[in-house]
């Protein structure tokens, strides 16, 4: 029998109802392989749908909040005309971008030009496919998660890269080399605190990491090792916000000095799909932020029996979207009140500070893992 | 190219930043909380929707406009300090003389349409005849408009 996907709550509760339904249909097509094909394919619509979703779905209330929270940093009030409180603003934004017209320069890699944008959007969509968001709500359980996600990160520089090169302007192509020199050495220090995640929960999936901080709060990553979990938070937080490209290390688009770097010349749909990515990757980078230092899906249990009780009834799915939304917070008040480094003075904190503290960090780690 | 230090005081100033560094970013960062978290030091306004309500600041200048009691009178001498400070002649004090004989203001003529308003006539004036008025919504589809006459009544001197 054709059995392709593993077993999962969802995915049986589909396989369970397939034959049921297909009951209904003409005696030709009473097959049981013909049911699980149809099951498999049922339950890969569910993930993409739901990937989709949260994905997708999540980019236009970003912007929103981006626009509130950097207008209410600098004493604005934002965008207040369309709809409550602008609410709706976005949303006229994106069918702006979509009936756009889409052109590319003259003497650009028309084929690498176009491909660039999808490229980019691969990383965070495959990223939001690990995230676990309850007990059973996960898309891929894989036993690998955290080299996965180490591995697909690279097809953002790679996305950058061909964006930028294949644009044939000098402002885009050293945004694009200026960003992937960047990302690569952030990647470091970024694979280095996910390896002191790893080290700590001992497990590369990221439900084992969720599961493993079941409990109260303490039981968090952050608070589990005294500080060198705070200090393991607070160096993902960095490595991370390089690794998004967003300011205070935008050196990428910087549009002070280059006009928008690697998505100057792109318009329309293409530039649309960079600033998806670009909103994806935060949704994705809290979530992993979440899911490795907060306590993933678990609730703030403070260990009195009474309030656990209540906080627990709340679903797993709310509290990650609350945390997912909290750290996104944090990003986009570090964005709106940090400057941007010179790429020397970035460079030199990657690998004078950054990479040392890590290196530091891991050996605590293991000392701590030894003693305790 | 950084200068040339010894490599004791090179530590001594990387461990200084390590901790110099992380605090003036919270500092950073506590002014942006506070500004976030507080409602009051938003400073733009809803232009539109709040017409009604909206009260300009003090220091704002308008266009130029003569500071007269309730019967239109006013304190210009027609001395010409404002038609001399003006820096782009948008100022034209045209006296004439009563019956006395002294010399009084005529007619005012202010060019709106060439006025910066930079305030340097208000500035100029010995007497305080004159002053930048708080009006803001002054556009006009009529450019006829844009040359007025700032006294009512000539002046008395």
């Amino acid at each position: 029998m054709f059995v392709p996907s593993v077993t999962h709550p969802i995915g049986d509760f589909v396989r369970s109802w397939v034959p049921k339904l297909t009951a209904y249909l003409p005696d030709a097509l009473h097959n049981a392989t013909l049911d699980s094909i149809t099951a498999f394919l049922v339950n890969a619509l569910i993930c993409i749908v739901a990937v989709c979703a949260v994905n997708i779905g999540s980019a236009p209330i970003l912007i929103y909040m981006e626009r509130k929270v950097c207008a209410h940093v600098q004493c604005r009030l934002g965008p207040m005309r369309l709809g409550w409180h602008g609410t709706l603003q976005t949303i006229a934004d994106v069918i702006k971008m979509l009936f756009k017209e889409v052109y590319s320069p003259s003497g650009a890699d028309k084929l690498m030009f176009y491909v660039a944008p999808m490229i980019v959007l691969i990383a965070p969509f495959i990223i939001a496919a690990l995230i676990p968001f309850d007990h059973n709500l996960i898309v891929a359980d894989i036993d690998m998660g955290i080299p996965m996600i180490i591995a697909v990160n690279g097809f953002g520089v790679l996305g950058i890269l061909l964006g930028g090169w294949s644009s044939n302007n000098k402002y885009s192509l050293l945004g694009a080399l200026r960003s992937g020199a960047q990302m690569i050495s952030y990647e470091i220090s970024f694979a280095m605190i996910l390896l002191f995640v790893v080290m700590i929960s001992g497990s590369t999936s990221l439900m084992d990491i969720a599961q493993a901080q079941d409990g109260t709060v303490l039981d968090w990553l952050i608070f589990k090792i005294p500080v060198l979990g705070f200090i393991a938070f607070i160096l993902f937080f960095i490595s991370s916000t390089a690794e998004m490209n967003r300011a205070p290390f935008d050196i990428a688009e910087a549009e002070q000095e280059l006009t928008g770097g690697y998505h100057t010349e792109y318009n329309g749909t293409p530039f649309a799909m960079f600033y998806l990515a670009e909103y994806i990757a935060l949704v994705t980078n809290s979530a992993l932020a979440a899911t490795c230092f907060l306590g993933g899906f678990h609730a703030p249990c403070i260990g009195v029996a009474a309030i656990d009780g209540v906080l627990q009834m709340v679903p797993g799915v709310v509290w990650l979207f609350a945390k997912i939304y909290f750290m996104i917070w944090c990003y986009m008040m570090v964005r709106w009140t940090f400057v941007r480094p010179r790429v020397d003075q970035l460079m030199a904190f990657e690998w004078k500070f950054l990479l040392p503290v890590n290196l530091v960090l891991l050996a605590a780690g293991a000392i701590y893992m030894i003693l305790v | 190219m950084q200068e040339r230090i010894s490599t004791r005081r090179y530590i001594k100033r990387y461990l200084k930043r390590c901790i110099t560094g992380p605090w003036s970013l919270i500092c950073g960062l506590s002014v942006s909380l506070k500004y976030f978290f507080d409602p009051r030091r938003i400073v733009t306004e809803q232009y539109p929707e709040n017409k009604k309500t909206l009260k300009m600041h003090e220091r704002y200048r308008g266009r130029l406009e003569m500071i007269e009691d309730a019967d239109g009178n006013n304190h210009c001498t027609a001395c010409g300090m404002c038609e001399r400070a003006c820096p782009n002649a948008s100022i034209n004090v045209l006296s004439t003389k009563n019956i006395a004989g002294k010399k009084v203001l005529g007619r005012y003529v202010y060019h709106f349409a060439s006025c910066t308003q930079c305030g340097l006539c208000v500035e100029a004036c010995p007497f305080g005849a004159i002053r930048m008025s708080q009006a803001f919504e002054v556009a006009t589809t009529d450019p006829a408009t844009l040359e007025m006459i700032l006294n009512k009544k000539e002046g008395q001197g």
